[in-house]
């Protein structure tokens, strides 16, 4: 890290150890099979009550096994799907930024995605609640638009990707700037203003498998790079001046996993509006238990970005049935007290 | 001096909103808002602003929209207030230019800050609420007698609910019977109208049953699985997601998606559903013309 900046790197959590193998390899199943039995109890939690889920499961009918499969399944995988991508962000963004604090959001990539999601549903009158698979394509290529845009405009601010306190500095300012025009869009537009606010707070209810399908390909298309440059995230955590001199291109491997992060968080956004803390909390509960290599992080904070969307989405959908809650708000209250945890604990033990 | 006794017997009788006005020989009128301020004019207001469309409407179906000199920014019935300065809408009002226009009195809903800022800056307020049917005709006598036209607002009110009697009585007529299972979307959250929201009481004055139960509130936020589970026969929605229904996970299958039993209104229909003012004759039509074509 430059040694001007603010952003200290004496708090650095990321190390190149590298877990041991059989205890790495068990903390991924475990988080495997909370994932599984997250899955399975979100087949028996929504409108309904939990008896009549489970009679539903045992002897299903036409109409439950539309609520059980084509309601609560797909949406159950596609949180998980979601928390993935964004566990997967913040492990990109604390690794390339080397600091516990980065998010996925934090190059404004959210904001300008959720922008670009706003014009393209304002230009096609259309609303996002049930789009058929142009729609979904549509809305997620603005998304990605809109975070490219964010991004380009937070580097050009910053004057390249070198100057990490600069990247973070335009990024919030970036951030800022387009969530004043969206807001100034909706206002022009009323009569979308609550159900964009209520999207932008995050919302999971509308998850079909055609939302599945896009998350998970662009989970893959995400993932496989991130691991494969992995390398080079590892030898950035030994300093920059290490990582070049180790024949790392700082600026193309920025560049890439910048793009990579931005696509994460434009599909994420587009599906499932602005879901916040799961990208920042999930890197730090695997640091809590382990200590990883960014190639064993890259795989394990997205098995728990994955776990913690999917508990939230339940938490959501459970504590006021057969409302619900906005699922950002949930993930806001869980990783806020989380990480007030953390700061408590640290101050402790100063 | 009848005049204003009859207002008198009018606050009594009718008015629970603006709680017993306290009107004088030849003084001042005394009026109590929704907000429990006093209210104390010299002189009926000629100068009036509203900052919510069901109140410029009330006004204005009274016959005195000549004293309004500005309104709301959605205020846009009926069409010559739509030439009026806009003053924003009531939570974020323009206070600067509300002042300026020197108004006699601004009529509002539930507003705390705007309300409590025009009156520091000595603007007179008169807040009321409207959120049930029968807070329609409170309504409108609290602004009758504020304005001084407490004969229009008999009158209107008496129009109001024969017009909605007559409605709701040739709606059952139409309807034959039929008790629909309904579903009305708010906006695509999904937001529901509940039985005890205006939307839901006009609803019930159709013989229409709502999907949504009295505990869930008047606008809840609804898991989307609740709407699929309870299989309404007509689904109320905004001409945008009419035709994306069948794409949202499980809805193909509820059976107004899948016999097309969905109503939709144009923005200037849907005002009148929503805005619990002089209208609510014209939203019930339109809602009940709605449900004899497509109820099953």
């Amino acid at each position: 890290m430059n040694a001007a900046s603010p952003i200290a790197s004496n708090e650095l959590h990321l190390r190149t150890d590298e877990a041991a193998l059989p205890r790495y390899a068990l903390w991924l199943m475990a988080w495997a099979a909370v994932t599984v039995l997250l899955t399975a109890v979100s087949l028996s939690v929504g409108t309904s009550s939990i008896r009549t889920s489970l009679k539903w499961l045992m002897s299903p009918d036409a109409s439950s096994n539309i609520v059980l499969w084509h309601i609560r399944l797909p949406r159950a995988i596609g949180a998980w799907f979601a928390g993935a991508l964004l566990g997967l962000g913040g492990a990109i963004a604390q690794g390339l930024f080397r600091n516990p604090l980065a998010e996925p959001y934090l190059l404004g990539s959210a904001s300008g995605a959720a922008l670009g999601v706003t014009l393209g549903l304002l230009a096609a009158d259309a609303s996002l609640s049930g789009l058929a698979w142009t729609g979904e394509l549509g809305v997620t290529g603005c998304a990605f638009v809109g975070a490219c845009v964010a991004i380009a405009l937070t580097l050009a601010l910053s004057r390249g990707v070198l100057q990490t306190a600069s990247l973070l500095l335009a990024g919030v300012v970036v951030a800022f700037l387009l969530s004043a025009i969206t807001s100034l869009l909706l206002l022009s537009s009323p009569e979308t203003w609550r159900a964009m606010q209520a999207f932008l707070l995050g919302s999971t209810g509308f998850i079909s498998w055609r939302s599945v399908t896009l998350l998970m390909v662009i989970f893959v298309i995400c993932a496989v790079p991130t691991v494969l440059l992995s390398r080079g995230l590892d030898a950035l955590t030994l300093g920059e001046e290490t990582a070049q001199s180790l024949g790392i291109s700082l600026p193309a491997l920025r560049l890439a996993l910048l793009t990579l992060l931005s696509l994460a968080t434009a599909t994420t956004v587009a599906q499932v509006g602005i879901i916040g803390f799961v990208g920042l909390v999930a890197p730090h509960l695997v640091r809590e238990s382990l200590r990883v290599s960014q190639r064993q992080m890259l795989v394990a904070a997205p098995l728990c970005g994955g776990t913690l969307l999917q508990a939230a989405d339940l938490v959501s959908r459970w504590v006021i049935r057969p409302a619900e809650l906005p699922v950002g708000v949930v993930t806001a209250c869980l990783g806020g007290s989380y990480l007030v945890l953390l700061l408590w604990r640290r101050a402790r033990n100063a | 001096m009848s005049h204003r006794l009859l207002l008198l017997a009018l606050g009594l009788g009718m008015s629970s909103l603006a709680a017993a006005p306290m009107v004088l020989a030849d003084g001042p009128i005394v009026l109590r808002d929704a907000a429990q301020h006093e209210l104390r004019l010299e002189h009926p207001p000629h100068r009036v602003i509203t900052l919510l469309p069901s109140l410029t409407e009330t006004v204005c179906a009274l016959h005195e929209c000549a004293r309004l000199i500005a309104t709301d920014r959605y205020s846009n019935w009926p069409e010559s207030v739509q030439a009026l300065p806009k003053t924003g809408g009531l939570d974020d009002a323009q206070i600067e230019l509300i002042v300026s226009l020197k108004p006699d009195v601004v009529i509002l809903a539930h507003a705390p800050r705007v309300t409590d800022r025009l009156r520091e800056l000595g603007v007179p307020t008169f807040v009321v609420e409207t959120h049930t049917y029968a807070d329609i005709s409170r309504t409108v006598s609290a602004i009758g007698e504020l304005l001084a036209v407490g004969d229009h607002a008999i009158a209107l009110n008496r129009d109001i609910e024969n017009s909605v009697a007559a409605a709701a009585e040739s709606a059952k007529r139409s309807l034959r019977g039929r008790t629909p299972l309904v579903y009305y979307e708010v906006d695509s959250g999904p937001y529901g109208a509940g039985p005890e929201s205006f939307i839901g009481e006009l609803l019930a004055r159709l013989g229409a049953r709502n999907i949504l139960t009295q505990d869930l509130g008047p606008f809840p936020k609804l898991n989307p699985e609740y709407v699929v589970r309870h299989n309404p026969d007509v689904i109320f929605v905004s001409p945008q997601e009419a035709s994306n229904l069948d794409h949202r996970p499980g809805w193909d299958q509820v059976r107004a998606v899948r016999e097309k039993r969905i109503c939709s209104f144009a923005p200037q229909v849907r005002d009148t559903i929503v805005r619990a003012g002089p209208r609510v004759a014209e939203g019930l039509e339109a809602m009940a013309d709605c449900l004899e074509r497509v109820a099953p």
